[in-house]
């Protein structure tokens, strides 16, 4: 579930849509800010640090001749005449410093950058990161859920807003992209960017258009015939919605809405069959 | 000149419709639109490019082929997992330049990259500096820094007073870039659950940052029970809460003429936004 624009429902739909799969993973990969939790309640089970590696100095052995600053391509070393300041929130654990350092003065060691959470709600397997306050990078905490998940179970991914490299990571390698979006301006403009992604990315994708209002959808299917883009589902604008959600309820307690979002996950299925068998000819 | 951050932590809680809307009470501002990756300020300010600027940043790592000696040092070196028999996945290659840097057969390239394309235009609000990061790329951290030091140039140019600022979702390195050395930070929460959560954990972040903030809740009356909630957080914080502003479907439908809520219509929700603009100006000290 994706969508490029912040708030249009990729939690709800994400979430929703787990409460009806049956056995089914849900993972949370918007580790900036997770909200899955809040709405399925797991019980958390384990859960553990993800750390990235960073460069640490012996000061006896360096004798500042700043190869390590010029190599690093992320500005995260700065040599002076008598000091190395290291900065390891701009590392990206590449190695490069430590690999290239003529008097081998630098070592490598692990900085936490978040932790990643297991659970389960019944049948459905969670798991979700969190990234800690400060850290600027989630793309790892991103490769290190999706390195957890078991193969032979759905997976439901919760992606970040956005279109940039946490949106990447988590898209990457995926079966079918469910992009949710909401007939203003401003969700068509992210839709249009969240598609050029997965064209990008050569993935398969449909839409879910939430909040619909009578006749203020046509622009969005307008492009998404353009496009040749299945509409999946569209989900009504509806204050009562909006106040249960406000409550961390879910759609499905009403029954009109449970087989609504049952019909879609028959539907992503079929695309996706279609596609794969597409791909195949 | 004082510099204003409209930020949320989740998204779609109305950090665009709040933002334009300011623009149009604000007078003598510079805009800028940090939230690079799914920019939309545009809709509202319908501006007018006067400079389009290429965003340079990171590199494009390439093999050729026919130098490689197939010697594997490349793919025991890289952290990402980039390397294939075949050549390097630009999607999980970060750009270090460690394989170039090593390889013996020098078939490596490293070539400077265009990730995208920032812009200096006119508004009928004030100059108005922007961005578009293209689909997929990284660095959006970067492409906020170059968009906001562009603001201040303009800002001096200008002699403006004040930089409003729409900034990104999340917590990672757009939104850090976002906020550091603001004067202030206007944190849009909503009263639903994500919401609460959200602003806790952004609240933390410009904590960390030593960003002061101010509260603004939208939808309020969504679930006044979760204001009430929100205003008691803030009391106990010492956050002031800025402003309230009601749910109305008078927002949507300025967003669908792609019009600023104040500019689109004379009722409750526009009293409510200038409201918020002066108690923003008191907060923040802004002239």
């Amino acid at each position: 579930m994706a969508s490029g624009k912040g708030g249009t429902g990729k939690t709800t739909v994400a979430v929703n849509l787990a409460l009806v799969a049956g056995k089914v993973q849900y993972v949370d990969c918007d580790v900036e800010e997770p909200n899955g939790h809040l709405f399925l309640k797991p019980k958390i089970d384990s859960s553990y640090d993800i750390g990235i590696a960073v460069p640490v100095l012996d000061d006896e052995l360096c004798n500042k001749c700043g190869i390590c600053s010029k190599v690093c391509e992320f500005n995260a070393i700065a040599v002076f005449a008598k000091s190395v300041l290291i900065y390891p929130e701009l590392c990206h654990g590449c190695g490069a410093c430590i690999h290239l350092c003529p008097r081998r003065a630098l070592r490598e060691s692990t900085r936490c950058i978040g932790v990643v959470e297991r659970g389960h709600i019944g049948d459905i397997a969670f798991l979700h990161g969190i990234l800690k306050i400060g850290e600027p990078l989630a793309p790892p905490l991103i490769r290190a859920l999706k390195k957890d998940f078991s193969e032979k179970i759905p997976v439901i991914i919760d992606a970040p807003p956005g279109t940039s490299c946490p949106v990447v990571a988590t898209m990457r390698n995926s079966d079918y992209v469910v992009l949710v979006t909401e007939p203003t301006p401003f969700g068509l403009n992210d839709l249009k960017l969240a598609v050029a992604l997965t064209e990008e990315l050569s993935l398969p994708a449909g839409v879910v258009i939430n909040k619909t209002r009578n006749g203020d959808n046509d622009s969005i299917e307008q492009f998404c015939e353009e496009k040749n883009l299945p509409v999946l589902i569209k989900l009504p604008f509806d204050r009562a919605i909006a106040t249960l959600y406000s409550q961390g309820k879910n759609f499905i307690e009403n029954p009109k809405y449970a087989q609504l979002f049952k019909e879609l996950f028959k539907k992503i299925r079929k695309e996706y069959d279609e596609t794969a068998c597409n791909h195949k000819r | 000149m004082k510099q204003l951050v409209i930020i949320s932590g989740k998204g779609g809680t109305g950090k665009t419709t709040v933002t334009a809307s300011l623009a149009s009470l604000a007078g003598n501002a510079v805009l800028a639109d940090c939230d690079v990756d799914a920019a939309d300020l545009h809709i509202l300010l319908q501006p007018y490019t006067i400079l389009e600027h290429p965003f340079i940043s990171g590199k494009i790592v390439t093999k050729n082929m026919p130098l490689c000696s197939g010697c594997g040092l490349c793919i025991s070196v890289c952290r990402f997992d980039a390397h294939t028999q075949t050549g390097i996945n630009p999607y999980d290659c970060e750009g270090c330049g460690l394989c170039a840097r090593i390889c013996p057969e020098n078939a490596i390239e490293m070539r400077d990259k265009t990730c995208g394309s920032w812009f200096i235009s006119d508004t009928k609000y004030g100059k108005f500096i922007h961005a578009r990061l293209h689909p997929g790329e990284e660095n959006s951290g970067k492409l906020v820094t170059c968009v906001r030091k562009a603001a201040i140039n303009m800002a001096e140019k200008e002699s403006a007073d004040i930089i409003l600022i729409d900034g990104p979702p999340g917590i990672g390195c757009p939104l850090i870039a976002s906020i550091s050395s603001c004067t202030g930070a206007l944190i849009v929460t909503e009263p639903t659950v994500a919401g609460i959560h959200d602003m806790k954990r952004i609240l933390e972040v410009t904590a960390h940052f030593n960003v002061p903030c101010s509260i603004c809740i939208n939808k309020w009356d969504i679930n006044p029970d979760n204001t009430a909630d929100i205003e008691a957080f803030a009391a106990q914080n010492n956050i002031p809460v800025s402003g309230k502003i009601p749910f109305d479907t008078c927002v949507i439908d300025s967003l669908a003429a792609k019009k600023t809520v104040v500019e689109y219509t004379d009722n409750h929700i526009s009293q409510q936004i200038r409201f918020l603009w002066q108690q923003i100006k008191t907060i923040f000290s802004i002239n």
